[in-house]
C-alpha cells in the first residue's frame, strides 16, 4: 500500500507540474487533495494495514499531503502570475485611440476677462458696483461734464430711445456719479462692469454693444501717480510681469488730467508687429484724474477730495490676449468659437 | 491734421527724427497716427541722393527728328550741362527762349539707374535706363509730380520757379528740396488750438524747451482807407463775438507760388489759385479759418440797398423758410439756430462753416473783402451737424478758436494777398468786437498741483516755468500760490485742474512716478447679486453648458418667434437704431439664446448653451425699464459626442433640462418644485413651472422649463435631426437669488447600516409621480431615509390606464441598527397608506 501511496505521490507531482491553468489546478486539487481526493482516500485505507505499519503509513500520508499542498501553493502562485501576464498581454490597448471625454461647459471669453479684472482689482480693494444699461442723459453725459452740444458727445455715437432724455449708456462711466452719491462721503474704490452701446456699423472692429469695466477711486489724497501705479500693477498681472506701460495725454471730459494707457506689445515684445501696428504699444484703456465738476455732482468737494477713473473694454483685451481677429465673434456665440475657451 | 515737418521747422527749431517727434507729441496728447514719408527713407519711392537731383533748365530746343519731343539743356551741378529728351508739354512754350536761364526754372531730374514710378504701368517702380529717343541718346528724365510719387499730376514736368525765399542750387539732391516727413496728428476735441502748424510748433517748443517763432503779423496797408466802405453788425454777439474785415484790391488771380502749393498738397489740400490757397494756407498755419468775398459783388448790392453808403455785413439768424446755396452749389434749408453772414440784400454764407455761392471769388475778381471772425463753438457744432456740412473751417470753429485769433488771421492773409497776389491792402481794419473775451485768470495752489499730480517735490518756480513754456502768464504770489493767466489762443482754461493737466503734460507723464494707493481703504462690501450670478454661471459650466452672450437689442417680432405672438407690453425703443433688427431692448433672454441656438444648429447637432443676462420690461408709463436678470438654457441633440467605442448617444429630452435645473437647485441649496403648466412657445404636456418649494418665498414661480413647441422650432428655423427636440428653460434669477440663504447644514455620515427594499406600485396613469413620492416619504416617516424611482412601466400585464412605479426605499436609523422586523412593519404601513390615499396596489 505504501507503494500505492508513493505511486500516487509521484503521479500527483507529475500532474501538478503539467497543470497549466487555474481550472486544471482546481481539478488537480479536487482529485488529489480534496475531501474526496485520493490522498484522503488513501488515509482512510489506514485500517487495511497492520497496526505496526499504521504509524509509519500515517506519517507518510501526512508528509505527502503537506508536500503536495506546498507544491500546489507554489504552482498556484506561478499559474496566477502567468495567467495575469497573459491577460495583460492579451488586453493591451491602442492607447492612441481617442478617449471618452465628459462633455464640459465653459465661460464666455468676455466673462473670463471680466472675472480676471474682478479678481485683480478685488485684491487691490476695489469692489464691484453695477448700474443700469438704460440711463438718463444726466448720468451718461451731463454729470460727466458733457452738457448738451459738448463736442465730446461727437466721440460717442449714442443710441437714444424714443424718450428724449433716456438713452443706452455709451460707457460705464455713466455709473460714476451714482456710485459717488451712494457712498458719499466715504472714500470709494469700485469697478463698474457692464454692457455699453454705440450706434456704429457692425464690422470686424466695431460692435453696437460691448462690455466696459470702469474703475473709480475717490479719497482725500489720490493722484495721477496713484493712477499710474494702480494701472501698471493691473497691466502686469493681466498681461505678464514683463509688460511695460506708457501713459500719454488724452482727453475725456470727465477727467483732467486725462491719459491713455498703452501696454508694451506682448506679441512682438515691443519690437513692432501687425498687432501693435508697428508701434510696439497696444492701447488698453483711457483714464484720468476725476474732473472737479464730476466730483461735485457726486457730492464730493474738489478742494478736499480727488480721485481717478479709468475704463477698458474686456472684448478688446480678450482680442489682444487670445489673438481674436473679429469682434463679431463675441455675440455671434458660434460654438466653434466658444468651445475654444 | 497733417503736419509736414519742413513746414513745422519754419516756426520752431527741431533736430528730432520723425519717430522722436512722434513720441513726444503722442505722449503729450497729440497722437501721431501715421507718418508719411515723401522721397526720404521710409517712403514708397525713395529719391536716390546721387541720382535724383534738382536741375536748372537752361534752354529748350526742337528735336530734329520729332515734333512731339524737345531737347532741354539743364545744369545739374556737373561740370557740363546735360541734354535731356522730353515730351513735356509745359516746356514747349519755352522753345527758343534765350532768356530762359535767367528765369530760374528748375525741374527734378532722374539719372540712369534711379527709380521712378511709371505712369504708363500703373505707377510700378521702374529703373531708368539710357536709350536713344528718335535718334538721340537719352539717359536722364525730367519728371512730372506723379513720377516722383508727389500726387496725380502728369500734365507736364514739375517746373518750379526759384523760391524767392531761398536760392536753389543746381544738383541739390531732390530729397533736400522736396523730401519731407508728414505727421498725421489726431486732434482730440479739447485741442483745437493744435489744429494748425503753429499750434503744433508751440507744443513742440514747450516740450523740447525750444523757442516759438510766430509768423509776422505786420501788414503794409497803403490802399484807400477802409473806413466808410464796410460796416459790420452782429445781431447775436454771444454767437459771433468778433468779426474782422479787411479789403484788398487789385489782386491778380494766378497759381500760388510752388512752395505754397507744395505745402498745401503735403497737408492734404488741393491748390486752386493764389486767393483760395492763401485762405487755406493761413487756416492751416494759424488755425484761424477765414473767408474771401468778391468785394465788387457786395459793392454792387450795397449800391441797391444803400446807394453810396458802406457795404453792410450783418450776422443774424435765418428768417422762416430761408434757404442758402453754399459755394459747393448745394441749397440748404436753414435751421433757426444757423448763424448767417448776410447783407441787407440777402445772405452770403453760413457763419464759420461755408461761404455762399453768390458772393464767392470768381475768376474775374480783383477786389477782395476778407473775413476772419469768431464763433460760438457749440452753435457751429450744432449747425454743422444739422446741415451735414463738414468743412475744415467748421472742424476748427466747432471745437473753439479764440477770438483774438481773428485779427491775426486777417492780418496774415492780407499781407500774403499783398505780397503773393499783388494786392493793395486798404488802410485800416474793420474790427467789430461786441463781446470781448475776458482772459482766463486762475488761482493755483502749489499744494493742489502736488495733490493731483503726485509730484510732491514740485515747487512754485518749477510750476511757473512749465506753464510759461505754453505762454501762460504766471505771477507767483508767495511760495504756495500763484496767479495764472491763460494765453489768448486758448479757450479751454477754466480752473486749476486744467493747469494741473498742462503742468503734467509738459513735465511728461512718463516722468511722473508710479505710486501705490495710500489713501484710506473704503469699507469693504460684497456684491451679493453679482456673486450669486457667478455661482449660477459656475454651476452651469460644471453641468457641461457653454455660456453665450447675445445682443440685448432685438425686435418684438424676433422675440415673437418664441411665443407665437408679439408682446404688446411696452418696449424700450431706440429712436435711432443702427439696423432695424436691433431696435428695442429685449423682454426675453430665451428668445435671444434661441437665435444663437438656431445659428449653431446649422452645423452642430449637439447644443448645450446658457446665458445669464438682463431683460428690460417696461411698466406702463414708466420712464425707465426694470433691468431683471434671467438665466436661459437650451439643450438639444445627442447627450454626448459620438465615440468610436460607445457609438451614438441618445438625444436630450425633457428630463435632461429638468435634471440641469434640479442640479442647479441642489448646487445652490435651493428646494425647487415642479408642476405641469402651459406656456406659449412650449410643448403642452412637456412643460413645467419651476417654483420655490420651501422657505419664505415658498410657491413663488421661478420660471419655465420644457420642450420647445414644434411651431417655435419652425419659427426659429432650428435644424434638427429626426427624433431631436429642443429643450429650454428661462428662470428669473432675481427671484432665485432672493431665495438664496446661507450655507446648507451638513448631515452626519450614517453610522448604522441601511436596509434597501424595492417596492413596485401600480397606480392610475394620471397620478403624478411627485404625489406618489410625497406620499411615500410621508408614510415612511423618519426611518425612510431615501426614495428613488428606478422604473416606470406600462404594458401588457397591467390594466389599461395604469402604470407601475418602482422605487428603491432606503431605511436607516440614526441611532441603531434596524431589524428586519421593523423594516417590514414600516413597509406595511407605507403600503397601507398608499393604498388608502392613492389607490396604489403592490405589483
Amino acid at each position: 500500500m505504501i507503494e500505492a501511496l508513493e505511486t500516487l505521490y509521484q503521479r500527483a507531482q507529475d500532474e501538478l507540474a503539467a497543470a497549466s491553468g487555474s481550472e486544471a489546478l482546481e481539478a488537480w486539487f479536487r482529485q488529489n487533495l480534496g475531501k474526496k481526493g485520493e490522498v484522503q482516500l488513501m488515509s482512510r485505507r489506514l485500517g487495511e494495514l497492520e497496526a505496526s505499519e499504521r504509524p509509519a503509513f500515517g506519517r507518510r500520508v501526512n508528509e505527502v499531503k503537506q508536500a503536495l499542498q506546498a507544491a500546489f501553493d507554489t504552482r498556484s502562485a506561478e499559474v496566477k502570475v502567468s495567467e495575469m501576464e497573459s491577460a495583460i498581454a492579451r488586453d493591451a490597448l491602442d492607447v492612441t485611440l481617442p478617449g471618452r471625454r465628459p462633455e464640459r461647459g465653459g465661460l464666455h471669453p468676455s466673462n473670463l476677462v471680466l472675472r480676471e479684472a474682478y479678481r485683480i482689482f478685488g485684491d487691490m480693494g476695489f469692489q464691484i458696483y453695477r448700474s443700469h444699461d438704460v440711463v438718463t442723459d444726466e448720468e451718461n453725459f451731463e454729470w460727466l461734464n458733457m452738457p448738451p452740444e459738448h463736442p465730446a458727445r461727437d466721440m460717442q455715437d449714442t443710441f437714444y430711445t424714443t424718450d428724449e432724455n433716456i438713452l443706452l449708456r455709451t460707457h460705464t462711466s455713466a455709473g460714476q456719479v451714482l456710485a459717488m452719491r451712494e457712498y458719499h462721503p466715504e472714500p470709494i474704490r469700485v469697478i463698474l462692469p457692464g454692457m455699453c452701446y454705440r450706434n456704429e456699423q457692425i464690422t470686424a472692429r466695431s460692435e453696437i454693444q460691448f462690455h466696459q469695466i470702469e474703475g473709480l477711486a475717490v479719497g482725500r489724497n489720490i493722484s495721477l501717480a496713484d493712477l499710474k501705479g494702480t494701472l501698471t500693477e493691473f497691466a502686469k498681472r493681466l498681461f505678464g510681469a514683463d509688460r511695460k506701460t506708457r501713459f500719454r495725454a488724452s482727453y475725456f471730459p470727465f477727467t483732467e488730467p486725462s491719459a491713455e494707457m498703452d501696454v508694451s506689445c506682448f506679441q512682438c515684445d515691443a519690437k513692432g508687429c501687425r498687432l501693435c501696428k508697428y508701434t510696439g504699444w497696444l492701447e488698453i484703456l483711457g483714464c484720468g484724474v476725476v474732473h472737479p465738476v464730476v466730483l461735485r455732482y457726486g457730492g464730493y468737494d474738489p478742494d478736499e477730495f480727488s480721485g481717478f477713473a479709468f475704463g477698458m473694454g474686456p472684448e478688446r483685451i480678450a482680442m489682444l490676449k487670445y489673438g481674436i481677429q473679429d469682434i463679431r465673434y463675441f455675440w455671434g456665440s458660434d460654438l466653434r468659437f466658444l468651445e475654444q475657451f | 491734421m497733417r503736419v509736414p515737418i519742413s513746414w513745422l521747422k519754419e516756426y520752431v527749431d527741431v533736430d528730432l527724427s520723425p519717430a522722436e517727434l512722434d513720441e513726444i507729441l503722442t505722449n503729450a496728447g497729440m497722437e501721431v497716427t501715421g507718418i508719411d514719408y515723401v522721397g526720404v527713407e521710409g517712403a514708397d519711392l525713395v529719391w536716390d541722393r546721387e541720382l535724383v537731383l534738382l536741375a536748372h533748365v537752361l534752354k529748350v530746343e526742337r528735336h530734329p527728328e520729332a515734333d512731339k519731343l524737345v531737347l532741354a539743356t539743364v545744369d545739374y551741378g556737373a561740370d557740363e550741362p546735360k541734354v535731356v529728351v522730353t515730351g513735356a508739354p509745359n516746356l514747349f512754350p519755352h522753345l527758343g527762349d534765350d532768356d530762359l536761364a535767367a528765369k530760374r526754372l528748375f525741374s527734378p531730374m532722374v539719372l540712369e539707374g534711379a527709380t521712378y514710378l511709371d505712369p504708363y504701368k500703373d505707377l510700378k517702380p521702374r529703373k531708368l535706363k539710357g536709350k536713344p529717343l528718335r535718334g538721340i541718346y537719352n539717359d536722364a528724365m525730367l519728371c512730372s509730380p506723379v513720377e516722383l510719387g508727389l500726387g496725380e499730376d502728369h500734365d507736364g514736368i514739375l517746373l518750379i520757379a526759384e523760391d524767392a525765399r531761398a536760392p536753389y542750387v543746381p544738383g541739390t539732391p531732390l530729397q533736400d528740396v522736396l523730401g519731407d516727413s508728414v505727421l498725421d496728428i489726431d486732434i482730440i476735441p479739447n485741442i483745437a488750438r493744435c489744429a494748425s502748424i503753429v499750434g503744433i510748433a508751440r507744443e513742440v517748443a514747450a516740450l523740447t524747451g525750444g523757442e516759438l517763432r510766430m509768423p509776422s503779423l505786420d501788414v503794409v496797408m497803403d490802399g484807400d482807407p477802409v473806413d466808410g466802405r464796410v460796416e459790420i453788425h452782429t445781431d447775436h454777439p454771444e454767437l459771433n463775438p468778433r468779426f474782422v474785415g479787411m479789403v484788398i484790391e487789385g489782386v491778380e488771380q494766378k497759381p500760388s507760388p510752388f512752395w505754397m502749393q507744395h505745402r498745401l498738397r503735403l497737408a492734404g489740400q488741393r491748390p486752386i489759385n493764389v486767393v483760395v490757397d492763401i485762405s487755406n494756407y493761413v487756416m492751416l498755419e494759424l488755425g484761424q479759418p477765414n473767408h474771401t468775398f468778391d468785394y465788387d459783388f457786395l459793392r454792387g448790392r450795397a449800391d441797391d440797398y444803400n446807394p453810396g453808403g458802406p457795404i453792410r455785413l450783418v450776422t443774424r439768424l435765418p428768417e422762416d423758410g430761408e434757404t442758402l446755396t453754399t459755394l459747393d452749389g448745394t441749397e440748404h434749408k436753414l435751421f433757426p439756430n444757423n448763424i448767417l453772414v448776410t447783407d441787407p440784400a440777402g445772405n452770403l454764407g453760413i457763419g464759420g462753416i461755408m461761404g455762399g455761392h453768390d458772393s464767392e471769388i470768381r475768376p474775374e475778381t480783383t477786389n477782395v473783402l476778407l473775413e476772419a471772425a469768431a464763433w460760438d463753438f457749440i452753435s457751429i457744432r450744432r449747425s454743422a451737424r444739422q446741415l451735414q456740412l463738414h468743412t475744415e473751417a467748421g472742424f476748427r470753429f466747432s471745437r473753439g478758436v479764440h477770438p483774438a485769433m481773428a485779427e491775426r488771421g486777417a492780418r496774415r492773409a492780407a499781407e500774403l494777398l499783398r505780397t503773393l497776389a499783388g494786392g493793395t491792402v486798404a488802410r485800416g481794419i474793420v474790427d467789430h468786437h461786441p463781446l470781448p473775451t475776458e482772459p482766463a485768470v486762475v488761482d493755483l495752489e502749489v499744494a493742489y498741483v502736488r495733490r493731483l499730480s503726485g509730484l510732491h517735490d514740485l515747487d512754485a518756480p518749477q510750476i511757473a516755468d512749465l506753464l510759461r513754456r505754453l505762454e501762460f502768464e504766471v505771477e507767483i504770489r508767495d511760495g504756495e500760490s500763484m496767479t495764472v493767466t491763460g494765453p489768448d489762443h486758448r479757450i479751454d482754461i477754466e480752473g486749476p485742474h486744467d493747469l494741473v493737466e498742462e503742468v503734467c503734460r509738459v513735465y511728461g507723464y512718463a516722468n511722473i512716478p508710479d505710486s501705490v494707493l495710500a489713501d484710506s481703504l473704503p469699507p469693504q462690501r460684497g456684491n451679493p447679486s453679482l456673486e450669486a450670478e457667478m455661482r449660477v454661471e459656475d454651476a452651469m459650466v460644471a453641468l457641461g453648458l457653454r455660456q453665450a452672450i447675445t445682443y440685448r437689442l432685438t425686435t418684438p417680432e424676433a422675440e415673437a418667434r418664441l411665443s407665437g405672438t408679439v408682446d404688446e407690453s411696452p418696449y424700450v425703443r431706440l429712436a435711432n437704431p443702427s439696423t432695424q433688427e436691433r431696435a428695442v431692448m429685449r423682454h426675453s433672454l430665451l428668445a435671444s439664446l434661441l437665435e444663437v441656438a438656431a445659428a449653431n444648429s446649422r452645423f452642430r447637432s449637439r447644443l448645450a448653451l446658457f446665458e445669464v443676462g438682463n431683460v428690460f420690461p417696461m411698466a406702463e408709463g414708466a420712464e425707465r425699464p426694470d433691468e431683471l436678470p434671467r438665466l436661459a438654457i437650451v439643450l438639444s441633440g445627442p447627450r454626448r459626442a459620438d465615440h468610436w467605442q460607445s457609438g451614438s448617444a441618445s438625444m436630450f429630452d425633457f428630463f435632461d433640462i429638468k435634471g440641469v435645473v434640479e442640479s442647479l437647485g441642489e448646487m445652490l441649496g435651493l428646494d425647487l418644485g415642479y408642476g405641469a403648466t402651459e406656456v406659449d412657445g412650449f410643448r403642452p404636456g412637456r412643460t413645467a413651472v419651476v417654483s420655490l418649494a420651501s422657505g419664505n418665498h415658498k410657491g413663488k414661480a421661478l420660471g419655465t422649463l420644457g420642450e420647445l413647441h414644434p411651431l417655435a422650432v419652425e419659427r426659429y428655423d432650428l435644424r434638427l435631426e429626426k427624433n431631436q427636440t429642443v429643450l429650454a428653460a428661462e428662470l428669473h434669477l432675481d427671484v432665485l437669488l432672493g431665495a438664496l440663504t446661507g450655507d446648507p447644514a451638513v448631515d452626519p455620515v450614517p453610522v448604522y447600516p441601511a436596509i434597501r427594499e424595492d417596492l413596485a406600485l401600480v397606480v392610475d396613469e394620471g397620478l403624478a409621480a411627485v404625489e406618489v413620492e410625497d406620499a411615500l416619504r410621508k408614510a415612511g416617516g423618519v426611518l425612510l431615509a431615501d426614495v428613488e424611482l428606478f422604473d416606470v412601466y406600462r404594458g401588457d400585464n397591467l390594466e389599461a390606464g395604469k402604470k407601475s412605479l418602482a422605487y428603491h426605499l432606503t431605511f436607516q436609523s440614526p441611532s441603531k441598527t434596524l431589524k428586519d422586523k421593523e423594516v417590514q412593519k414600516q413597509r406595511k404601513r407605507i403600503l397601507g397608506q398608499l393604498e388608502r390615499n392613492l389607490g396604489a396596489v403592490l405589483r
